[in-house]
């Protein structure tokens, strides 16, 4: 049985609507279902779906709708409709109850003094309201992305020449003034000013400042475009510009992934002129150039935070590239994990939430192993020519084309589990994952994957063999999901969480080394 | 406002989209209110440009 429900004019935002439609699925005699706006792409989900209904004529952006295929002896389209209300107002009621003005201009009303929007809604709307935002003398969070980079652009100069900052489009993470915005960790205040094009980047090195003692004064986003040639670093060189204004800030950590070479030196010729010591991570940059300008180069993103505290007590800035154990430990730990696998378990697999920190371990081990991508180091080793199914892979599982229609895998850990049934088998040697806390994140993503791990286990248990996982941790002890459990729950699966993505990216390697050595 | 400044001042925010994000701010006492956000026009974004430029004559 096919139906659907209908309300018009009745908003909600994507990622409760698909956290709802995910608890409405497990309901019993559910097939599938779509609980969403009558958006164009909604729309085509459920034809895909082949779930359309004479009721979703003409529907648009703004009518809500259910359409389900569901077994009629189980349950009813009513029953679902009325469970979406409940699981809606068990949402609503977690709220404050405070009034939501309509507009902008009624939410200036309603807060005096307001000074910075943060913006998520779709993105064919945003750059509209991003513009009303900027004409208000707001400064703007944009964590929307399907914003063109024309607007963008116009977007930023508007910004630029007001002197407000547009962080984004889709920019995961700022904090300001000691305010975490959209995802980010909760980091102790202090002397180290970040500006960042990459979101999870820009987290693992202020949790890796965290641990190592330091502090931040701001993070300032700007967007994963922000330094391509098109947009030429707009907010990043705004952003530098505060940082050094800014007699809180006495160290500056820029990341990026490799920028657009003439953007780079535009930045480096800032660096250079930088009163303040400038700590440079672009994944992969031209190290020579960034010495050059002043400016000191990084190997991971922990060691841009190790820098970057080195610099602020004075100290010896020095390369972090090894594992935090004595030799002779790791090589135990290692020895002991190969010793698990069989002689036909030879392939690697990373799967990460996070996507700067799957490129952090793919320039790391593609020197060691060719290795497969959706998001490639280079066009050869995009995933669709890999041939058969096995082989070295490493997914960012936040790329567009497994986030349709469902949230991000930090926000819901569905898309990861799903990748751990169907990707880990009978021949993985070495699984990669990250587990990213902070605010905007799942409220226990090192339990979601200590599921899968158990779950794992018992699968190949049956076959009569293990796995070996590695893990980081993204995150620090003052974040709502508490740092500690969460190495522990991982711990207790079994699972060898190391400091850093980029710790866990070289045990992985040192791993897949002595694997690979074996064949 | 320069972005200098703003770093001196308390960060009072509206939030416009996702419930989640303003329900974080929330839990940690900034001050921040929810735009009851919907897609102008009914969504037609042809009519919401035109009635943008209506406004900015005003």
């Amino acid at each position: 049985m096919i139906k659907s429900v209908i309300r018009k004019n009745a908003y909600y935002d994507s990622v409760t609507l698909m956290l709802i439609s995910r608890e409405l699925s497990k309901m019993p005699g559910v097939e599938e279902v779509l609980a969403g706006m009558a958006t164009e792409l909604n729309l085509e989900l459920v034809e895909n779906l082949k779930m359309v209904t004479p009721e979703l004529d003409g529907l648009g952006p703004n009518d809500f709708f259910i359409s389900a295929k569901f077994d009629e002896t189980q349950t009813s389209i009513e029953a679902l409709e009325k469970k979406f209300f409940e699981l809606l107002n068990d949402k609503k009621s977690h709220s404050d109850g405070q009034y939501q003005p309509p507009t902008l201009s009624s939410a200036l009303n309603h807060l005096p003094g307001a000074n910075l929007a943060q913006i998520s809604v779709p993105g064919k709307y945003a750059a509209a309201e991003v513009e009303d935002a900027l004409d208000a003398g707001l400064h703007v969070m944009l964590f929307s992305d399907n914003v063109s980079i024309e607007d963008e652009l116009r977007l930023k100069q508007k910004a630029v020449e007001k002197g407000l900052l547009m962080m984004g489009p889709d920019c995961g993470t700022a904090i300001i003034n000691g305010v975490p915005l959209c995802f980010a960790n909760a980091i102790r205040h202090g002397k180290i000013g970040v500006v960042g094009a990459s979101g999870t980047g820009t987290q693992e090195v202020t949790t890796q400042l965290h641990k190592m003692g330091g502090g931040l004064s701001q993070v300032i986003g700007t967007g994963g475009r922000d330094l391509s040639e098109a947009i030429g670093g707009l907010m990043m060189i705004q952003g530098i510009e505060a940082l050094i204004a800014d007699p809180e800030t006495e160290v500056i950590v820029l990341i990026s992934k490799p920028p657009s070479p003439s953007v780079a030196d535009k930045i480096y010729a800032i660096a250079k002129s930088s009163p303040k010591p400038v700590v440079i991570d672009f994944i992969g940059g031209n190290a020579e150039a960034i010495r050059a300008a002043g400016a000191y180069p990084c190997l991971s993103f922990e060691d841009a935070a190790a820098k970057a505290v080195a610099l602020l007590k004075g100290e010896k800035v020095k390369d972090i590239d090894g594992i935090n154990l004595p030799e002779t430990e790791l090589e135990a730990i290692i020895d002991k994990a190969v010793a698990t696998l069989k002689p036909d378990q030879t392939d690697f697999l990373g799967l990460y939430t996070g996507g700067t920190l799957a490129d952090e371990a793919m320039k790391y081990l593609g020197e060691s192993f060719p290795i497969y991508s959706n998001i490639p180091l280079s066009p050869e080793m995009a995933i669709e020519h890999l041939e058969g199914v096995h082989g070295n892979i490493c997914l960012d599982l936040g790329e567009d084309q497994f986030t349709q229609g469902r949230p991000h895998p930090m926000i819901d850990p569905q898309t990861r589990t799903e990748f751990f049934v169907s990707h880990v088998d009978e021949k993985t040697a070495v699984l990669l994952v990250d587990v990213v806390l902070g605010y905007g994140s799942h409220e226990d993503p090192a339990g979601a994957v200590a599921d899968s791990v158990a779950e794992i286990r018992q699968r190949l248990g049956k076959v009569g063999k293990q796995i070996v996982v590695v893990a980081s941790i993204t995150g620090t002890e003052l974040d709502p999901q508490d740092l500690a459990s969460s190495t522990r729950k991982l711990e207790e699966q079994g699972i060898l969480v190391m400091p850093s993505n980029a710790q866990a990216v070289r045990l992985a390697d040192r791993i897949m080394q002595k694997v690979l050595k074996g064949v | 406002m320069a972005v200098k400044d703003l770093f001196k001042q308390e960060l009072k925010i509206i939030n416009m989209g996702l419930e989640s994000f303003y329900k974080d701010l929330r839990s940690q006492n900034v001050s921040a209110v929810q735009v009851d956000w919907k897609p102008k026009a009914g969504g037609n974004t042809k009519m919401a440009s035109l009635l943008g430029k209506l406004k900015k004559n005003q």
